[in-house]
């Protein structure tokens, strides 16, 4: 649909409303970005490269960039697994699940970082076990991970179902009737198709992550150099009254979000989930 | 719909590592809560039903969260409406912008209405001349969760317009329609079942906000703490059975939220 | 109440969609816009319901200009082609919703819903919504809808575009004779020329945004305006040649040309049935295959150092006897249409034999 009917076009009241709607956009979206980005570049590039490259700032960038990507691969392995098994496979407790996905999105992140020190914490249901096996979650490295993993499950699997719910069977039984074997079916057939919607789905999961903070900060322990991802960091330059280098390293963020985002409104116009 | 028929050997190992991932990753730190919940009895949710300072931020979490639906729910429709059926210079940066919320830090949400309306923000002078008081205090906190919850309505809704087409609003319009009873009478029925689903996300997302309201709000107790604010406080501050009753509670809306976006989804499948 | 439309002329971004087009639909008229599908059709019917509003040009009801006239307040009632009804509407609160909108009271509503149902044979489904309706019934609910008002022009959009074949053919009848009943003036647009003979008082042609043609059914048959017409009416065959001493010969097949002068470049259409075969060992073409469609057959030939040529005979006729695979023939134009190239219509038919 891309064009609308000259009968449909908006009209005076259309327009007034266009209008208001632009404002508000304008006046709550856009206007705190363009406020990070002015304070951030308010000090030159000298001073943001400093900001960027202080030591902590530097490590806690590295730890959110490296763990954001871990997460995406797995969350594109297996979102797509599990989109494939909730549209094609039939097994009891199946409508369950496909609601239990969806999870994330209802619950706040913080509740999730509770939940999982519940889990793994020292005190938690598998502190005991963890400690004698010398495993360490919490406060460590796979904290972030299992925390990342929680917060962006749904978008994989949401975005590949709906186009595993269009696909055609015929096209599968076409290629097995031409002799292809399950693999190359599943390679030629089935997952090209599927390409667009998987990297949509995994941007969206990647840009989330970078920003994620709730979950993070109670699960990770945030020791410097260690666990620190990038917005707690910011968190602590903020608490330590010093917005200017916080907006400095926001910067490498919000360019990653604005980039992100846009690569993800054009995979899904591609993948034709266009919304 | 495949018919249900038996999993070969290879679909059933797909189908068991699936189960296992999503209860790794899902279902595990849920049952985790549940258990602790029920380990502590009751003692957990009367922490915080004898606790003036969480029921404070609990009121203000449902304060924030009804301002964000009705805010955003208005726009949110509207706004749709103007991005799938308006063309005009700027839409495509416009749906770009729209969606910036859901990739945005929190914490870099809140520091950036700190950086309009904080110390040394640039409306500073203004607000400390007309006497008012936007950042640690309400009115931050109403900026920051509408930033927050801005594209979940507009987004279901802008969906459901552009699978839906014109067709309706045309046959409408021949029929001697006004825009407004156009909109009132076809296009916003045809929109219920996506503005429902978009609405509970944004109530979701609003109740759960934590980051930006920490940011620019400060969560002083009995002032500016929220539900989840409370609950990372009461964390610093050791107070578990608090920060674990609070939690319990959040988790319990979140499993009522769930249901009522599947609930949602049935009806809408029903209709179809 | 009639409709005039004046030089209209609209584009899509580059494409031409309506290219200067003036025509006249009298009051109380059953008029077909025929045409191939993106040759414009839709386009006018939309301009002069005003969903779409032309670049040029202008449209007339009653003689009085409605350019400046939103759709809203045309009254003109307009079926879609895939019914565009209010999905979350019951039929009765479908039809009822040109009525809803200008404020009538809910027992004239009522009774209007009442007297639709009952002529479009859709009583006892006023509760139904549409997702439960057949095709054909949401295509009688969608003209309730439209008809509700009591508009004084119909205009229908490929009205059975989107239903199969047997049902398409109870609604032709449908259509034709609801307008006998009431009378509206009617357009409606068809890519399908059987449909819009067996239904319309009066066909417009329409190609690449222009008018080719109005005129009855049977004029349009009869007396093709131009090549494309010829070409697009009927089956049959289409040749270019240059006339000489009379004829245009396409190898040994001479098609008379009397009055066309020599050297004329011309398309020749020879319509299927206006071709007589017979058998006859020196004639001037070889039958290749003969092909049995219903009560027809189909003859198809080559032309002796020329091109195929087909034509279509009754089952039982005379003409067939002994025409088989292989066979030579001889063949008689009845009927030619002579186009010249430069002109592009009519100059010359030959008169059917006395």
């Amino acid at each position: 649909m891309d064009r609308v009917s000259d009968a449909l076009n908006p009209g005076t009241g259309g327009r007034v409303v266009r209008g208001a709607v632009l404002a508000y956009i304008g006046l709550l979206v856009l206007l705190p970005l363009v406020a990070l980005l002015q304070r951030g570049l308010a000090g030159g590039m000298d001073a943001l490269w400093q900001a960027i490259s202080a030591p902590g700032a530097r490590h806690a960038l590295t730890l959110t960039l490296w763990s954001a990507a871990v997460m995406t691969l797995i969350n594109a392995l297996m979102g797509t697994a599990a989109a494939w098994v909730l549209v094609r496979y039939r097994f009891p407790g199946r409508t369950f699940l496909s609601t239990l996905v969806d999870l994330p999105f209802a619950i706040p992140t913080l509740v999730t970082g509770v939940m999982l020190v519940l889990l793994y914490g020292p005190r938690g249901l598998m502190g005991d076990w963890l400690a004698t096996s010398g495993l360490k979650i919490a406060f460590a490295p796979p904290g972030i991970l299992l925390a990342l993993l929680f917060v962006t499950l749904p978008f994989v699997v949401r975005a590949v179902e709906p186009v595993l719910l269009e696909q055609d069977p015929a096209e599968e039984e076409a290629a097995r009737t031409l002799g292809a074997d399950a693999f190359t079916v599943f390679l030629r057939v089935l997952l090209p198709p599927l390409l667009p919607a998987i990297l949509s789905g995994s941007v969206r999961s990647f840009a989330r992550a970078l920003g994620e903070f709730g979950s993070i900060v109670v699960v990770s322990g945030n020791i410097p150099y260690k666990t620190l991802t990038a917005p707690i960091y910011l968190f602590g330059e903020i608490e330590a009254g010093d917005p200017q280098a916080a907006a400095a390293v926001s910067l490498v963020l919000l360019l990653f979000a604005v980039a992100l985002t846009y690569a993800g409104r054009a995979l899904e116009r591609w993948a034709g989930v266009d919304a | 719909m495949p018919e249900r028929k038996r999993l070969n050997p290879g679909q059933k190992l797909l189908l068991a590592l699936v189960l296992a991932y999503l209860g790794l990753i899902l279902a595990l730190p849920l049952a985790a809560l549940a258990v602790r919940a029920l380990e502590s009895g009751p003692g957990m949710l009367l922490a915080i039903f004898s606790d003036p300072a969480a029921l404070e931020g609990l009121k203000l979490t449902l304060v924030l969260a009804g301002i964000a639906l009705v805010g955003n729910g208005l726009v949110g429709v509207a706004a749709a409406l103007v991005l799938v059926r308006h063309r005009f210079f700027g839409r495509g940066l416009l749906d770009t912008l729209v969606d910036l919320p859901l990739a945005v830090s929190p914490v870099m949400t809140g520091l950036a209405f700190l950086l309009l309306f904080g110390r040394g923000g640039w409306f500073e002078p203004w607000l400390t001349l007309a006497g008012i008081k936007v950042s640690f205090a309400f009115p931050g906190m109403v900026l920051a969760t509408l930033f927050v919850t801005f594209p979940f309505t507009l987004r279901e809704v802008a969906y459901v317009l552009l699978e839906l087409g014109n067709d309706e609003e045309e046959a409408a319009v021949t029929l001697g329609a006004s825009p407004w009873q156009t909109f009132l009478l076809v296009t916003l029925p045809n929109l219920r079942f996506g503005l429902g689903y978009g609405l509970v996300l944004t109530l979701a997302r609003a109740l759960g906000e934590f980051g930006a309201v920490l940011v620019i709000g400060g969560a002083i107790s009995g002032q500016t703490q929220t539900a989840t604010t409370f609950i990372y406080n009461a964390l610093e501050e050791r107070q578990t059975p608090a920060a674990y009753g609070m939690a319990l509670i959040l988790a319990t809306a979140s499993v009522l939220f769930l249901l009522s976006l599947e609930w949602i989804k049935r009806r809408r499948d029903k209709e179809k | 109440m009639s409709i005039r439309v004046d030089h209209l002329y609209k584009r899509f971004g580059d494409f031409v969609a309506v290219d200067d087009v003036s025509l006249e639909v009298e009051s109380g008229e059953l008029v077909a816009f025929l045409g191939p599908s993106g040759s414009g059709k839709s386009s006018i019917l939309r301009i002069i319901a005003g969903l779409e509003r032309a670049d040029s040009g202008s449209v007339f009801f009653a003689g009085q200009a409605a350019d400046h006239l939103h759709a809203r307040a045309r009254g003109v009632g307009f079926v879609f082609q895939h019914y565009a009804l209010f999905r979350h509407m019951t039929v009765a609160q479908n039809i009822a919703f040109g009525l809803r909108v200008q404020g009538k009271s809910r027992a004239d509503q009522g009774l209007r819903v009442h007297e639709l149902l009952d002529l479009m044979g859709l009583a006892g489904l006023g509760e139904r919504y549409p997702r439960q309706l057949s095709g054909g019934q949401r295509q009688r609910v969608a003209l309730a809808r439209a008809l509700a008002p009591q508009p004084q022009v119909l205009l229908l959009d490929e009205p059975f575009g989107a239903v199969d074949a047997r049902v398409r053919e109870e609604l032709r009848h449908w259509l034709r004779r609801l307008h006998d009943e009431v009378h509206v003036t009617s357009i409606f647009v068809t890519h399908d020329q059987e449909e819009a003979f067996s239904v319309a008082d009066k066909v417009i042609v329409i190609n690449r945004g222009r008018v080719e043609q109005a005129a009855s059914p049977a004029d349009i048959l009869d007396h093709p305006a131009t090549e494309f017409v010829a070409r697009f009416i009927g089956d049959a065959n289409v040749y270019e040649g240059k006339a000489l001493g009379g004829v245009v010969p396409i190898g040994r097949l001479e098609i008379p040309a009397a009055g066309v002068t020599d050297g004329t470049e011309v398309s020749a259409v020879l319509r299927f049935y206006d071709l007589k075969f017979w058998k006859e060992d020196q004639g001037i073409a070889r039958v290749v295959r003969t092909m049995t469609l219903g009560d027809r057959v189909k003859v198809e030939a080559v032309i002796d150092d020329g091109p195929v040529i087909y034509s279509q005979f009754p089952r039982r006729s005379s003409l067939l006897a002994g025409i088989e695979p292989g066979c030579r023939i001889h063949i008689e134009v009845t009927l030619a249409r002579l186009y010249p190239k430069d002109a592009g219509i009519l100059v010359s038919t030959t008169p059917p034999p006395a």
